[in-house]
């Protein structure tokens, strides 16, 4: 399987990158052969075999459904690129 | 004798004696790091005012009789752990200007057990990378040298700062963080010794996150010893972490001391590949006969899906990826840049603040995550890391560890092995199986290559069996009696 340019913009938009034209031939190339790469995995059998998501040999824990942590605004808003009041500020979304 | 030949065992021996103080050490690295910093580039952000106030406090606490082996100890950390109050970059421009609000659990705790915070070190941007190149900071220097050869070569990598402070000694130890292989090549590349402990042994909180199925924090340091002593502080329990692991830590500088007799000890013939430098197959063979002379019992085995780990990893580490790294869009933290609107300031903001390897790889994450083709990708990349899993499941009914390289390579010049993204990912070949398993590995150096540079061996053990691993590596270490020291160093 190999992607076309316009693909490869099809993933730049879906991941908010935005890409140059230059950039989407390059990016084109480089993904080309990472996906040329995994493709050897068609040749596993994997037949009855569960799919493997964690590292972890146990189950997830499950904590006590209770607050324990809060009040603190001014930490949380402590790195924001913007702020208006107790609240982060992003351009205008709604005309 | 000189300060910075003490390891960090040696080192809290004399603060215990008070043949030295922590001030006296931490000023003689933070004199180390000011010289030698600026050409090695290990240290992204550097603290030395926070680290002489660290040994002051140190010095108190040594003189109160409340020191553990750590106190008053100057190591580096990596950039990917949250730091209270200093920045913490990732090595990416995107976290530019990022001070985070609260400690990560493994930073807390070296600074509980006393440690002290030289800076942070460098490393591949996001930990994406095999030889630091990718850092938003600029590379980092290698202190070896090939002989005859003043050519700069890369320390591995994502933890090469780590590495490369701690083998020039402008850092008596260092933590890292090893995703596919990122504590262990790194290591080898410079003749350390680290460890890349079981999945869970230490908190992810507050660690930056790449791949939250693989990432695991690990110490490297100049010896198994120190590594253990590093370690004993690092692991444990959190409830911070949901996949952090509820089990006792055990005593790993005993471990360390144990010694490798009736210990079986698995060579998988998966990992003689074709191609494989005739040097690193030669140490491979040393370390058999270590071992057997060590009174080991030295068992063929097979890992049958190795040669797949790195196609796996390079779906599974993306797409994990691809998710986390989401939340760098110009809103809550880090550097924005302005758009017409909400969607425009994101997409300006991810493509100004991420770097060519980490914008590769969110958008194979993306693609392989995408409708229709997740289960062609991702969901066989799952089922095939459970036959990974398997298959040291069954190697490890039969053996009690596993010896093989750690890198198919010695260190390699700055720019070399650039063609094109998989040649860099070939590195990992070696490291990638026991990640996607989860089980401890650690690389021990070995010996030199013929151009005078350092090569690992790396000891895989079963989930939650750092003890052999120590006891193995140790042996290894033992026999191997490795003293070179690189060119460019604090003396």
């Amino acid at each position: 399987m190999s992607l076309d340019a316009a693909t490869v913009r099809r993933i730049a938009k879906l991941a908010r990158i935005r890409v140059d034209d230059a950039e989407v031939e390059t990016l084109q190339g480089e993904l080309n052969a990472i996906l040329g790469y995994v493709e050897q995995l068609a040749e596993v059998n994997v037949e009855g075999i569960e799919p493997l998501s964690g590292g972890a040999q146990m189950a997830l824990r499950a904590r006590a459904d209770v607050v324990t942590d809060g009040g603190i605004a001014e930490k949380v808003l402590a790195n924001a690129p913007d702020r208006a009041g107790e609240f982060f500020a992003v351009p205008k979304v709604v005309e | 004798m000189s300060i910075f030949d003490l390891t960090i065992a040696g080192a809290a021996k004399a603060l215990a004696a008070k043949d030295i103080s922590s001030v006296e050490l931490v000023t003689a690295y933070n004199g180390a790091v000011e010289a030698l910093n600026p050409r090695l580039n290990a240290y992204i952000t550097v603290t030395a005012e926070l680290a002489l106030a660290q040994a002051r406090a140190a010095d108190a606490r040594i003189a109160a009789g409340e020191a553990t082996p750590l106190t008053g100890i100057p190591l580096a950390m990596k950039d990917l752990f949250c730091t209270e109050g200093v920045r913490t970059t990732a090595a990416s421009k995107i976290l530019e200007p990022f001070i985070p609000q609260y400690e990560s659990t493994v930073s807390g705790k070296l600074k509980a057990a006393g440690a002290v915070m030289l800076g942070k070190a460098n490393l591949d941007e996001f930990a994406m990378g095999s030889s630091n190149i990718t850092s938003g900071y600029g590379p980092v220097e290698n202190p070896w040298k090939r002989a005859g050869s003043d050519a700069k070569l890369v320390p591995g990598g994502s933890s090469g700062g780590s590495a490369a402070a701690v083998a020039a000694r402008i850092a008596l130890g260092a933590t890292g963080t090893d995703t596919g292989g990122s504590i262990r090549q790194p290591a080898a590349f410079t003749g350390l010794a680290g460890i890349k402990p079981t999945y869970g042994r230490c908190s992810r909180y507050g660690i930056i996150a790449f791949a939250s199925s693989l990432d695991q924090a690990g110490p490297m340091a100049r010896n198994v010893e120190d590594c253990a002593l590093l370690l004993q502080a690092m692991a444990g329990f959190d409830e911070k972490d949901s996949t952090s692991a509820e089990r006792e830590v055990p005593d790993f500088s005993a471990a360390v001391q144990r010694g490798v007799k009736g210990l079986r000890i698995g060579i998988p013939a998966e990992y003689r590949m074709d191609g494989t430098n005739p040097e690193i197959v030669a140490l491979w063979e040393k370390g058999i006969e270590w071992l057997k002379a060590e009174g080991a019992e030295i068992i063929d085995i097979s890992l049958p899906h190795t040669k797949y780990g790195l196609a796996v990893y390079y779906i599974v580490a993306p797409a994990e990826a691809s998710s986390n790294l989401a939340r760098y869009d110009g809103v809550r933290f880090g550097a924005r840049v302005d758009g017409v609107d909400l969607i425009d300031m994101y997409e300006r903001t991810r493509a100004a603040g991420f770097g060519p390897e980490v914008k590769r790889r969110i958008m194979i994450g993306t693609y392989v995550l995408s409708h229709g083709y997740y289960d062609a990708y991702y969901l066989k990349a799952q089922k095939v890391r459970n036959l990974i899993l398997r298959d040291f499941t069954d190697a490890f009914a039969k053996v009690d560890a596993i010896l093989t390289p750690t890198a198919p390579s010695a260190a390699f010049g700055l720019g070399e092995k650039m063609d094109d993204p998989v040649t860099m990912y070939l590195n990992d070949v070696f490291t990638v199986p026991a990640s996607l398993a989860g089980v401890p590995a650690m690389s021990v150096p070995a010996g030199l290559s013929a151009e005078g540079l350092p090569l690992g061996l790396q000891v895989i053990g079963r989930h939650f069996d750092e003890e052999t691993v120590f006891a193995v590596s140790a042996a290894i270490e033992r026999a191997a009696g490795f003293t070179a020291l690189p060119e460019v160093r604090a003396k």
